[in-house]
C-alpha cells in the first residue's frame, strides 16, 4: 500500500495526464456513433508517431535540455525508410534496422556535439535540425518513393490483418482485432524503456537532470549519460520515422510537418508530466500527454454539427482549443507560485 | 581600451564571416558570370531589404533571450498581426496590429513572470491560441484581402533607392540600443538575465521587467508582420514560421548567450546578415535547397565552437 | 608525526600530502601545505573561512587538482582527476553543500555510484531498499522510507541521508565538511556515535567544524590552518580553547575591531519591529536598532536569523507582525519597496555570488544596480552622475579593480563583498542589514569591513548584523540577540558580552549569571 502511495505522489503528472486522457477519450467514446477497434485501430494509426516523437523529446528534455531536432530526425529517417524499406521481404527487415540506426547515430551525433562541444542542447539542435532535414531534402528533393504496399499494410493495421498478409495465421478472434500500434508501444516501453531505467546510466540521467552538480559529485558518469540520453532520442525519432514511412509509404521531406512535431513533441512532454527543469517524468507519461492532444482532435471529429454544441465543435476551433486546454494545464500547475512563501525560491 | 576590444569577439568573427561569404560568392560569379554581382550596391540592398524582417524579429527576440527565456509565440504574432492589420485595412488595422503586438506580449509577460510557467511551453501554447483564432477568424482559408498603403509603403516601397523596412530596421535597432545601453530597463534585463535572484534582492521589479521584454518581443514580431506583409503584398497563413527558429539562430550566431545574461545587440544584426547573405549566396550559387540546408547547420555549429572554444580559454 | 606509522588497519588508510599547494586567478587558497591524517583516528581541520580548509578538502576529494604538491594513500602515490578516482580509492567526502539529486528517491541517490544489480545487470531495486534501509538503520534513521523522494524531506533528514550515502561507499577516509550544520540535536549525538564506531573499526575521518564543543567531543588530532598555510598540528588537549582560537586567527586579532564608542543614553530607535512570526522559523520575534547603532544576530546556524533579515526586507510573504521606521508603521513588500527613501533599508545578502552580484557583469553596473532609479533623468541613466558616483564609492570602499567594466567575477572575494556593500552605501540606505558578510573573505578586508561598519554607525545609520563567527559579535557589535529556535532568547551587551555567555545561551543553556534578555 505504502508503495502506491509513494507511486502515485511521485508520478503525479503521470497520473494527471492518464485522467485527463481517459476523461477525454471516454468522452470521444460517447459520443462517436459506432465505436469498435476499428476506431482503435485508426486513432493508434493517427497517434503512433507523435507519441514517438514525444518520446524522443522526453529524454532530452529529462536530463534538462531541450530537443529541436526530433521533428527534422524523424522526417529524415522517413526519407531514408522510402529508399531502403522500398524492397521486399529480408531486406525491408534490413531497411527497418537501418532506419533506427540512423536514427540512433544522428541523435549521438547531436549528443557529442553538446557533449564535447559544449553547445546548449537547444541551439545544437537547431542545427543539427536544420542539417537533417537538409539530409532529407538530398534524399528526396520531392515526395515520392514506394515501399512495398502488402508490408505497409501488414504493420500498420491489426493482428489479423498481419497474419492474413503475409498467410502467417488465419482469424484469431477477438485477438486478432487488437491493433499493432499499441503492441509496438508496448514492446517499445517493455523492451527499451523499462530496462534503461533500471540502468546505471538511465538513473544517472534523472540525476543529471534534477542536479548536474550533486551527480558530478556523486560519481556519476555524466557524459555518458547524455551522450545515451541522446542517441535514445534519436533512436525513438528514428521509429517514428519508420512509422511514418509505413503510414504514408513514401518519404516526403516536409519541413513545416518537421516543425510541427518538434513543437508538439514539447507540449506532449510537458502534458505528460516531465519538469521542463528535468530529472523527473518520463515516456509513459508523454504517450499519455500525446494521446491527450490526439483525443482533443479526436473529440472535434465527432460532434455533431447540429447539436447544441455544434457551433464551438466546429473543426476550425480546434486549434484554439488545443492552446487552450495546454495553457490552462501548465498554468494549473503554475499554483505553486502563489503558495511560495519565500520569493527567493522562486528563482531556484 | 582600443575600439576593437570594445567590440565583441563573436561580432568580430561573424562580421568576418560576412566578408568570407560575399568573397567566397564573388569569386563564384567571377568565375561563371564575370561579374561581382554580390558586391553590386543593388544587391547588398535588396539583401538588407529582405533581411530587414527577420532583422527586427530577432531584435525583439533578443530581448527576451537575454532574460533566459524564450519566445515561440513570434510566428502566429506575426502572422495575426498583419493578417488582421490586412482584414481590417486602414489606420485601423496598423492600430489593431499593434494592439496585438501589445496584447500578447503582455500574456507572454504575465504568464512567465507571474505564473512562472518556463516561457518555452507558455509562448507555445500562447502561439497555438492565436493560430487557433486566426483559423477561425479566415475559415481556415487564405485572407482575400491585399496589404493596406501603410503596409506597403513599409514593406516594399524606397525613398532614395533605400528601402522603408530597412529604415524601420534601423529605428527599431535605435531605440532597442538605447534600451539596453542607456536606461535602467536594459540594466535590469542584462541584470535579471545573469542573476534573477540578486536583481531582484537589489530591489528590481523583476517581474514588470521580464512583462517588458515580452511586449517589446511581440511589438517587434508584428512590426516585422505589418512590413512583410506589404513586401508580399498580402497577409498569409503560416507567413510567420519561416522566421522562428531563423531569429533565434540570429541572435545566438550575434554572441547572445541563449541563457540570458549576455550579449550586445550589434552582434544580432550581424547574425541576422550572415542567415540572410548566407542563404541569398548559396541559392545564387545555385546550390540544391537540401545542400543550404546543410550548410546553414554547419556554419552554426561552426560558429558556436569557435565561440565556445575562445569562452574556455578565457575562463 | 607525518611518517613512519604502523601499517594501516583494514579498511584505513592513512593519507600523506606534501608541498600542496593552489591557486584560483592569483589568490593563494594554499601554499605549500603538509598535512597527514592517520588511519584509526579522528582529525579536525579548524581554521578561519577563507583558511584553505575547504580547499584541501577538494583536493583530497579530487574536485580540484593541486598545482603542486604530492599526495599518497596508504604508502602509494595518488593523483585523482575527478570525485569518481577518488571513490574508487576510498576517499568519501560529506559537503557542506549537499551532494543528492533532490527528484530521486532515498534509496536512489544511496545508491547511485554503485547500485545492486541483477544478473541481467540491471539496477535490483528490492537489494536496493534493503540496502538503504540498512544504512539508514546504522545512522539512526529507521523512520526515513527509502522510497520517499529526497525533495520532500526536511533539511536535517537529508544531511542523516547523505551520511547514510557515504558510509554505503566503503570509505576509508571519510572527511566531514560542516556535516553537522543542519542537524538537529538528536541526530548530532548520532552521528557522534558512528563517528566514534567508525575510528574505533580503523578508517581516517576528517572533520572540519567552527563549533569548539564540538572539537572537543571528537577529535583525536587537529590541524590549524590559517590563510592557506598549515599552522600547526597538535593532539587534543595540547593546547587551551583560547590558545586554539589564538592560532586560527592570528596574533593582531585584538586590534582588528575599532573601538566602540561609549554611550551615555540609549539611541533614538530608527528600526522597531514587533511580534514578527513566520511559523516555523520567526516566532514573535520583537526588536530595535537605534541610531548609530550595531546590533548582532548570533546563535547557531538555522535559528531563524536569516529568515529574520529576509521577513525585514519583504522577501517573505505573510509575515505577521509590525515594523516601524522611525516610529512610522510601514509594509514593506518586496525589496523594491524596502530600498525606497521613505524606508532606507539595505540588505547584503548571505550568498553573494548568486543573490548579491551579477557574476558577470561589470563592477560599475553591479555598483549601481541598486541605486539606478536615483541616477536616472527622464527615463535615461545619467552616465557622468553614474559615473562619478561609482569613482566616489570605488574610493571610499577601496576596491582594488583596474577596469570598472571588467566582470565582477575576476575580484578577489573581498573585493567582490565590497562592490556589495558599495551598492547599498549608493542608495544612500539608513537601515543597514547584513547577513554573514564576512564569510569566505580575508583577515584584511574583514577589518576594513568592520571599520565601515562602525564610521557607518557614527554616520547615524542603524545596523542590523548577523554573523556566525562569535569574535566578531563580541568585536563589532553595541549588543547581541541570540536566536534560539525562531525566538531571540538573550539579549547581551556590555560585560555580559562574552564569548562563554554566547556559546552559553546559543544553546539555550541556563547560564545563571546573565538575567534573561529582556527585549526592549
Amino acid at each position: 500500500m505504502k508503495t502506491l502511495r509513494f507511486a502515485i505522489a511521485h508520478n503525479l503528472g503521470l497520473v494527471l495526464a492518464i485522467g485527463l486522457f481517459v476523461v477525454l477519450y471516454a468522452i470521444y467514446v460517447s459520443m462517436h456513433p459506432n465505436y469498435g477497434m476499428n476506431v482503435v485501430l485508426q486513432n493508434g494509426n493517427e497517434a503512433l508517431a507523435l507519441i514517438l516523437v514525444g518520446m524522443a523529446q522526453t529524454m532530452v528534455v529529462l536530463i534538462g535540455g531541450l530537443d529541436l531536432s526530433v521533428g527534422p530526425l524523424m522526417t529524415l529517417v522517413n526519407c531514408f525508410g522510402s529508399i531502403v524499406m522500398a524492397g521486399t521481404g529480408g531486406s525491408i527487415v534490413l531497411g527497418v534496422i537501418a532506419c533506427m540506426a540512423l536514427g540512433a547515430a544522428c541523435g549521438f551525433m547531436n549528443g557529442c556535439i553538446v557533449v564535447y562541444g559544449r553547445i546548449q542542447p537547444i541551439i545544437a539542435t537547431l542545427a543539427t535540425g536544420a542539417i537533417y532535414l537538409g539530409l532529407a531534402l538530398f534524399l528526396r528533393p520531392t515526395p515520392g518513393g514506394r515501399i512495398d504496399g502488402d508490408f505497409a499494410w501488414a504493420f500498420t493495421n491489426d493482428i489479423n490483418e498481419l497474419g492474413y498478409t503475409y498467410g502467417w495465421w488465419e482469424d484469431l478472434g477477438w485477438f486478432g482485432l487488437i491493433p499493432l500500434q499499441p503492441i509496438y508501444l508496448i514492446l517499445i516501453v517493455v523492451l527499451v524503456w523499462l530496462p534503461f531505467r533500471r540502468t546505471a546510466t538511465g538513473r544517472g540521467c534523472y540525476a543529471v537532470g534534477s542536479s548536474e552538480a550533486a551527480a558530478f559529485m556523486s560519481g556519476v558518469k555524466i557524459n555518458r549519460c547524455k551522450l545515451t540520453a541522446f542517441t535514445l532520442a534519436g533512436f525513438f525519432a528514428g521509429c517514428a520515422g519508420i512509422y511514418l514511412t509505413m503510414q504514408i509509404g513514401s518519404g516526403n521531406a516536409d519541413a513545416p510537418q518537421a516543425a510541427e512535431y518538434t513543437l508538439r513533441s514539447i507540449a506532449t512532454v510537458v502534458i505528460g508530466g516531465t519538469s521542463l527543469y528535468g530529472g523527473s517524468g518520463g515516456v509513459i507519461g508523454t504517450i499519455f500527454g500525446a494521446l491527450v492532444l490526439r483525443s482533443i482532435s479526436f473529440i472535434f471529429r465527432v460532434v455533431p454539427e447540429s447539436s447544441a454544441l455544434g457551433f464551438v465543435a466546429s473543426p476550425l476551433l480546434q486549434p484554439f482549443f488545443e492552446g487552450v486546454i495546454l495553457l490552462i494545464a501548465v498554468s494549473l500547475g503554475a499554483a505553486r507560485t502563489f503558495r511560495v512563501r519565500n520569493r527567493l525560491s522562486l528563482f531556484t | 581600451m582600443s575600439l576593437v576590444s570594445k567590440i565583441d569577439k563573436p561580432i568580430l568573427i561573424g562580421l568576418g564571416f560576412i566578408v568570407l561569404i560575399l568573397a567566397v560568392g564573388t569569386v563564384y560569379t567571377l568565375s561563371t558570370q564575370g561579374t561581382a554581382v554580390f558586391l553590386s550596391p543593388n544587391y547588398l540592398m535588396q539583401q538588407l531589404h529582405v533581411g530587414a524582417f527577420l532583422g527586427i524579429t530577432a531584435a525583439g527576440m533578443m530581448m527576451v533571450i537575454l532574460l533566459g527565456h524564450i519566445d515561440l509565440s513570434v510566428p502566429w504574432t506575426l502572422a495575426a498581426g498583419a493578417m488582421l492589420a490586412t482584414a481590417i485595412g486602414g489606420p485601423l488595422g496598423a492600430l489593431t496590429c499593434i494592439g496585438v503586438g501589445l496584447t500578447v506580449g503582455l500574456v507572454n509577460g504575465l504568464g512567465v513572470a507571474f505564473l512562472r510557467v518556463p516561457s518555452m511551453i507558455f509562448t507555445l501554447g500562447v502561439n497555438t491560441v492565436l493560430l487557433g483564432l486566426m483559423v477561425m477568424l479566415t475559415g481556415g482559408h487564405a485572407p482575400q484581402s491585399a496589404a493596406t498603403d501603410l503596409m506597403l509603403f513599409l514593406g516594399r516601397d524606397r525613398t532614395l533607392g533605400i528601402p522603408h523596412s530597412v529604415i524601420v530596421w534601423a529605428l527599431v535597432s535605435l531605440t532597442l540600443v538605447f534600451v539596453l545601453t542607456r536606461t535602467p530597463l536594459g540594466r535590469y534585463m542584462y541584470a535579471i538575465g545573469n542573476q534573477e535572484a540578486a536583481a531582484y534582492l537589489s530591489g528590481v521589479r523583476t517581474r514588470l521587467v521580464i512583462v517588458a521584454a515580452f511586449v517589446m518581443c511581440s511589438l517587434c514580431a508584428v512590426i516585422a508582420g505589418l512590413a512583410l506583409g506589404g513586401y508580399s503584398a498580402r497577409a498569409y497563413q503560416a507567413m510567420g514560421d519561416a522566421y522562428l527558429l531563423p531569429s533565434i539562430a540570429a541572435v545566438v550566431l550575434g554572441g547572445t548567450n541563449i541563457l540570458g545574461g549576455q550579449g550586445r545587440y550589434a552582434g544580432t544584426v550581424v547574425g541576422a546578415l550572415i542567415i540572410v547573405l548566407l542563404q541569398s549566396v548559396l541559392s545564387v550559387m545555385q546550390m540544391e535547397e537540401a545542400f543550404r540546408q546543410v550548410i546553414y547547420g554547419a556554419v552554426i555549429i561552426g560558429m558556436l565552437l569557435i565561440y565556445s572554444r575562445g569562452r574556455i580559454v578565457n575562463a | 608525526m607525518l611518517d613512519g606509522g604502523p601499517a594501516a588497519p583494514v579498511g584505513g588508510a592513512d593519507l600523506v600530502m606534501r608541498g600542496i599547494s593552489k591557486s584560483y586567478g592569483g589568490v593563494h587558497a594554499l601554499s605549500d601545505v603538509d598535512f597527514a591524517s592517520r588511519a584509526g583516528s579522528i582529525h579536525a581541520v579548524l581554521g578561519e573561512n577563507g583558511a584553505g580548509k575547504s580547499t584541501l578538502i577538494k583536493i583530497i576529494s579530487g574536485v580540484v587538482q593541486p598545482d603542486r604538491g604530492t599526495m599518497s594513500l596508504g604508502g602509494n602515490p595518488v593523483r585523482f582527476a575527478s570525485p569518481l578516482e577518488a571513490n574508487a580509492a576510498g576517499i568519501v567526502c560529506i559537503f557542506q553543500e549537499l551532494s543528492l539529486m533532490p527528484d530521486l528517491s532515498v534509496a536512489d541517490n544511496i545508491a547511485i555510484t554503485d547500485p545492486p544489480r541483477t544478473r541481467l545487470g540491471l539496477i535490483d531495486g528490492r537489494a536496493q531498499r534493503r540496502q538503504a534501509e540498512a544504512l539508514l538503520a546504522r545512522v539512526g534513521c529507521e523512520d526515513i522510507d527509502p522510497r520517499e523522494r529526497v525533495r520532500d524531506l526536511p533539511l536535517s533528514r537529508r544531511q542523516m541521508v547523505e551520511i547514510a550515502k557515504a558510509l554505503g561507499r566503503h570509505p576509508r577516509i571519510l572527511i566531514l565538511d560542516e556535516a553537522t550544520s543542519a542537524l538537529t540535536g538528536s541526530d548530532v549525538e548520532k552521528v557522534y556515535a558512528i563517528l566514534h564506531q567508525l575510528r574505533d573499526e580503523g578508517l581516517s575521518l576528517l572533520y572540519i567544524s567552527h563549533r569548539m564543543h564540538e572539537i572537543e567531543e571528537l577529535a583525536d588530532t587537529c590541524s590549524v590552518f590559517r590563510n592557506g598555510r598549515h599552522i600547526e598540528t597538535f593532539k587534543k588537549g595540547d593546547h587551551s580553547d583560547d590558545e586554539i582560537v589564538q592560532l586560527m586567527i592570528g596574533r593582531d586579532w585584538s586590534n582588528v575591531f575599532p573601538p566602540k564608542p561609549a554611550r551615555t543614553s540609549p539611541p533614538e530607535p530608527v528600526l522597531t519591529a514587533r511580534g514578527l512570526t513566520w511559523p516555523p522559523a520567526l516566532r514573535d520575534i520583537s526588536l530595535s536598532v537605534g541610531r548609530g547603532e550595531i546590533v548582532g544576530v548570533g546563535g547557531l546556524d538555522g535559528q531563524g536569523q536569516r529568515e529574520l533579515l529576509l521577513a525585514l526586507f519583504g522577501v517573505l510573504r505573510g509575515v505577521a507582525g509590525t515594523v516601524s521606521i522611525g516610529g512610522k508603521p510601514v509594509k514593506i513588500h518586496s525589496p523594491a519597496s524596502a530600498k525606497s527613501p521613505e524606508i532606507g533599508m539595505a540588505l547584503i545578502p548571505e550568498d553573494r555570488k548568486t543573490e548579491g552580484l551579477m557574476l558577470p557583469m561589470g563592477v560599475a553596473d553591479n555598483i549601481t544596480m541598486a541605486a539606478l532609479p536615483w541616477l536616472t533623468k527622464h527615463l535615461v541613466v545619467d552616465r557622468s552622475a553614474e559615473a562619478e558616483k561609482i569613482k566616489e564609492m570605488v574610493a571610499r570602499m577601496q576596491i582594488k579593480v583596474s577596469d570598472l567594466d571588467a566582470p565582477v567575477a575576476t575580484l578577489s572575494g573581498g573585493n567582490q563583498q565590497k562592490v556589495v556593500i558599495a551598492k547599498w552605501l549608493l542608495t544612500g540606505a539608513r537601515i543597514i542589514l547584513l547577513n554573514d558578510p564576512t564569510r569566505g573573505i580575508d583577515v584584511g578586508t574583514k577589518q576594513e569591513i568592520y571599520q565601515l561598519l562602525r564610521s557607518l554607525a557614527a554616520e547615524g545609520a542603524a545596523i542590523l548584523f548577523y554573523t556566525t563567527d562569535y569574535d566578531e559579535l563580541i568585536g563589532c557589535c553595541d549588543r547581541v540577540l541570540i536566536f534560539y529556535d525562531g525566538r531571540v532568547v538573550r539579549e547581551l551587551s556590555g560585560e555580559s558580552l562574552t564569548e562563554t555567555n554566547i556559546i552559553a545561551s546559543s544553546l539555550n543553556l541556563q547560564p545563571g549569571e546573565i538575567p534573561t534578555g529582556a527585549v526592549q
